[in-house]
């Protein structure tokens, strides 16, 4: 039986923007996933030392069963390497270089038969971005940076003035069209908007509905919805990534035409059908938007248009 | 105490206050003074040595941009377009076409065992062959059981076959990534650009990067082509000197016959910039004679060929979109300041013009928050900078080593499409380094292109391409600037010129022992001075018994 590839979030963005912290942030959240971080460097200790149990020449392990390795310039040879370092892993996080084009890195993943792009994560310094988008040399670096963003995260809102915030977020939507954008401080984004839901689809994790959780509970809404078999899953996928739609992260299991049950992962304008995992019951869909945002009726109406 | 007098035919010392004398006098290793016989009888009982009598001395040669890579390549088999001598003294043919690289092929898959056993290549430019590529087909006709690969002369491009893809798990349909291009039948071509794609099937192929990274029997042979080519100093310029691979280059080079001193700078990668430059204070600690360590290499952009290097407006000729930055400035500005602070020196390799130009932004700031008299910083390649950033190198204290060979290989592909003809006269302008006061070096970058610090200076005097263009007249430099330059000049931007560089009393007992005169042997002729070997800390190396 061949395993599903495993996903991968490339998570980009130039110096000071917040990845690192992104990255601390998601392995506390982790709640039994286990995650396997790729950084570039062990530069400047890119983990919060309470999360490292201990460390063995190029890899650290990490609290809940997760590890951290550094990749230097052979991204490849560290992906190559990664099965037969750690089994049990269930999600890649790929932190690139300030300078690195994350959509490169993408690209290259899609030469690796083990594993699959679940999306391009950009963060962006609120304080800084619009200025590095006119700086002399990094420029269209920046730029290219958000252009291949399936989510940017628009980071350190609680910082930057408003006239650097509004700035930001005019960049932003000029370089990266597509992308989706949330806006956060302290990288504090919800592990179930930035990864995708673990177990779907009952509830998204407790991240995003426990009370008094500011960022999640005043932030973020979540629906879930029933789909019927029969579908034309590429069809309703094409739909739910219209961003009238307001969908952050969706996953669902679905049945297709033949009754085989399939997960339907989609992240912005991205989406991606692996099959199900073999106990899958399928049905179900649980899409995370922003609150105002996620439009449920329209969300139900892409649905029902599908099904007649 | 024993004192060895060699007589020479003619001595080039490159010391302006005797530029040539007919005898050296050694002891211990080191140089007692170069002069006429009767000069040195004054040092005390001698034994003359006449086995040099017909030759011509030159302080050994020193090669400021090489890896000890040259010597592990030639495990494999060479299938470049121009002959290259090999460490044992083996002339390999270049192909002169696409036919002739494939028979190449054909002779040695004929000689290797089972089917696991990968056919192994390097060396392969077809730009020389005209428009078409290489493909997957074109090797099958080699053997579609055994995986083949070969890499191009500038490392940025692997050829493999069919069975290597499918090793790799490429040979399917439905790849989209800027370095595997596709055929009309969907499936890649079997070119495989940029490291990622490289290192993908590079392994399935005998590209193995274990062995790359500590090559014992490769350091050996490297050092065998040093004495071929006069070479007495050579750079290992971006090496990540894990400590096993110290113990074995400790090991290695200390033998009594290893011929040539190894200076290896760590390559800074995976590391923060106080980080590295800690670890350069701590390999700096472990040098010994002929194993100079401590120097840190960082990376500022990719390759003007390989459309990867930073450069300004107008940017690339033919519209490629710029390059890739390797390093941010805030991060380089880092490592400048950590290395000046604790006198580590720092080689940055530059190609594009904006890279050149971000590298001396940072260095000046770093100037500012620790300064230094004596860096010596170095630009690598530093290949595409004009007149104004060489006047900013002087001012900074910065050198340059330039890539003459570079012009040689690749000059007509910058003309015709990479920079353009007005910035591909302009590369590599060695000419305005020396106008500019900015100390210069020239290199081969071997395996890029092959080790030989004198087809270097032909490169550099000449200025000719492979298509016998003379490309950038005005940069040309003279024989003598050229001689100057592949000696003290390289051993300047490594900070041994106290040491090594000239033949004048009290530095290494260095020789590069050749049987031409390059002075006499005139501009054209350069490349082809017939090189005997070397003397290296007073011990005499024969490029034929290496
Ligand atoms: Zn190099």
């Amino acid at each position: 039986m061949s395993r599903l590839p495993l996903p991968v979030t490339v998570i980009g963005g130039y110096l000071g923007a917040g990845k690192t912290t992104l990255v601390n942030h998601l392995l506390r959240q982790a709640a039994g996933r286990r995650l396997a971080v790729l950084v570039n460097d062990f530069g400047a200790l890119p983990i919060d030392a309470a999360l490292i149990e201990g460390r063995d020449g190029e890899v650290l392990s990490l609290a809940g069963g997760c590890v951290c390795c550094s990749y230097g310039s052979d991204l490849v040879g560290a992906l190559l390497d990664l099965p037969s370092r750690v089994l049990g892993i269930d999600h890649v996080l790929l932190e690139t270089s300030g300078v690195a084009l994350p959509g490169a890195v993408a690209a290259t993943l899609s030469l690796l038969a083990g594993y699959r792009l679940d999306a391009v994560v950009v963060l962006a310094d609120a304080e800084t971005t619009a200025t590095r988008a006119t700086d002399l040399y990094m420029a269209d670096t920046i730029v290219r940076q958000f252009a291949a963003a399936d989510l940017v995260l628009l980071n350190k809102i609680d910082l930057a003035s408003a006239a650097a915030l509004d700035a930001a977020r005019r960049t932003i939507a000029e370089a990266a069209p597509r992308a989706r954008i949330v806006e956060v401080a302290r990288s504090a984004a919800p592990i179930d908007v930035v990864l995708g839901m673990a177990r779907a689809p009952a509830a998204p994790s407790v991240a995003l509905s426990t009370p008094g959780h500011v960022d999640a509970a005043t932030l973020y809404d979540w629906l879930r919805v029933e789909v019927p078999p029969g579908e034309d899953l590429a069809g309703l996928a094409e739909r739910l990534v219209d961003p009238t739609l307001g969908i952050l992260r969706a996953k669902g299991l679905l049945a297709d035409r033949t009754g085989r049950p399939h997960a339907l992962h989609i992240v912005g304008a991205r989406w991606h059908l692996d099959d199900a995992p073999a106990d899958a019951r399928p049905g179900d869909l649980v899409a995370i938007g922003l609150r105002g945002r996620l439009d449920a009726a329209a969300v139900r109406r892409s649905l029902v248009k599908a099904s007649t | 105490m024993t004192t060895t007098i060699y007589r020479a035919r003619r001595i080039l010392t490159m010391n302006p206050a005797r530029p040539e004398a007919t005898h050296v006098a050694v002891r211990d290793g080191r140089i007692l003074g170069a002069g006429t016989a009767e000069e040195l009888a004054g040092w005390g009982a001698a034994t003359l040595d006449e086995r040099f009598a017909d030759k011509v001395l030159m302080p050994g040669l020193v090669e400021g941009h090489s890896h000890a890579s040259e010597g592990t390549f030639w495990r494999y088999v060479y299938l470049g377009r121009f002959d290259r001598m090999d460490p044992e003294g083996k002339v390999w043919p270049g192909a002169d076409s696409i036919d002739a690289v494939i028979a190449g092929m054909k002779r040695a898959e004929a000689t290797l065992g089972g089917l696991d056993t990968p056919l192994t290549g390097w060396g392969l430019d077809p730009i020389y062959y005209g428009e078409r590529r290489v493909t997957r087909r074109d090797f099958d006709a080699v053997s579609s059981a055994r995986a083949i690969g070969v890499m191009h002369a500038s490392g940025h491009i692997l050829n493999v076959n069919s069975r290597a893809l499918e090793l790799a798990g490429l040979l399917r349909p439905g790849i989209n990534h800027p370095g595997v291009p596709l055929g009309a039948d969907g499936l890649p071509t079997g070119e495989l650009k940029g490291p990622d794609a490289m290192t993908l099937v590079g392994h399935h192929v005998g590209f193995d990067r274990e062995v790359l990274a500590n090559d014992e029997p490769g350091l050996r042979r490297f050092a065998r082509l040093c004495v071929r080519k006069g070479v007495t100093t050579a750079t290992d310029l971006a090496n990540l000197l894990p400590q096993d691979a110290v113990a074995m280059m400790l090991r290695v080079t200390g033998e009594s016959t290893f011929p040539v001193r190894i200076v290896s700078l760590r390559r800074f990668q995976a590391m923060s910039p106080q980080e590295v430059v800690e670890r350069a204070v701590e390999l700096r600690r472990q040098s010994s004679d002929r194993l100079r360590l401590g120097a840190v290499k960082a990376f500022a952009d990719g390759s003007i060929q390989g459309f990867s290097a930073r450069l300004r407006w107008p940017g690339y000729y033919n519209g490629a979109p710029n390059g890739l930055w390797y390093t941010p400035p805030e991060v380089l500005r880092e490592v400048y300041r950590h290395a000046l602070e604790h006198d580590v020196l720092v080689h940055t390799h530059t190609n594009g013009d904006e890279a050149t130009e971000m590298a001396l932004d940072c260095l000046e700031a770093a100037l500012k928050a620790a300064p230094s008299r004596d860096h010596r910083f170095t630009l690598q390649h530093c290949q595409l900078a004009d007149a104004a950033q060489f006047r900013r190198m002087a001012r900074l204290g910065m050198c340059v080593n330039l890539f003459p060979n570079h012009h040689f290989y690749w000059g007509d592909q910058h003309y015709a499409t990479t920079v353009g003809p007005e910035r591909a006269e302009r590369m590599n302008a060695c000419a305005t380094a020396l106008a500019s006061g900015v100390p210069l070096a020239i290199h081969s970058d071997a395996p890029v292109t092959p080790l030989g610090p004198l087809f270097t200076a032909w490169c550099a005097v000449n200025r000719r391409t492979a298509s016998g263009r003379t490309l950038g007249t005005h940069e040309r430099i003279s024989v003598a600037d050229a001689l100057r330059t592949i000696t003290l000049g390289a051993a300047y931007t490594l900070k041994l010129d106290g040491e090594v560089g000239s033949i004048e009393c009290g530095k290494r007992a260095d020789f590069a022992v050749l049987n031409d005169d390059p002075l006499a042997i005139g501009a054209e002729n350069l490349k082809d001075v017939g090189i005997w070997g070397t003397v290296q800390g007073g011990r005499v190396f024969a490029a034929g018994d290496a």
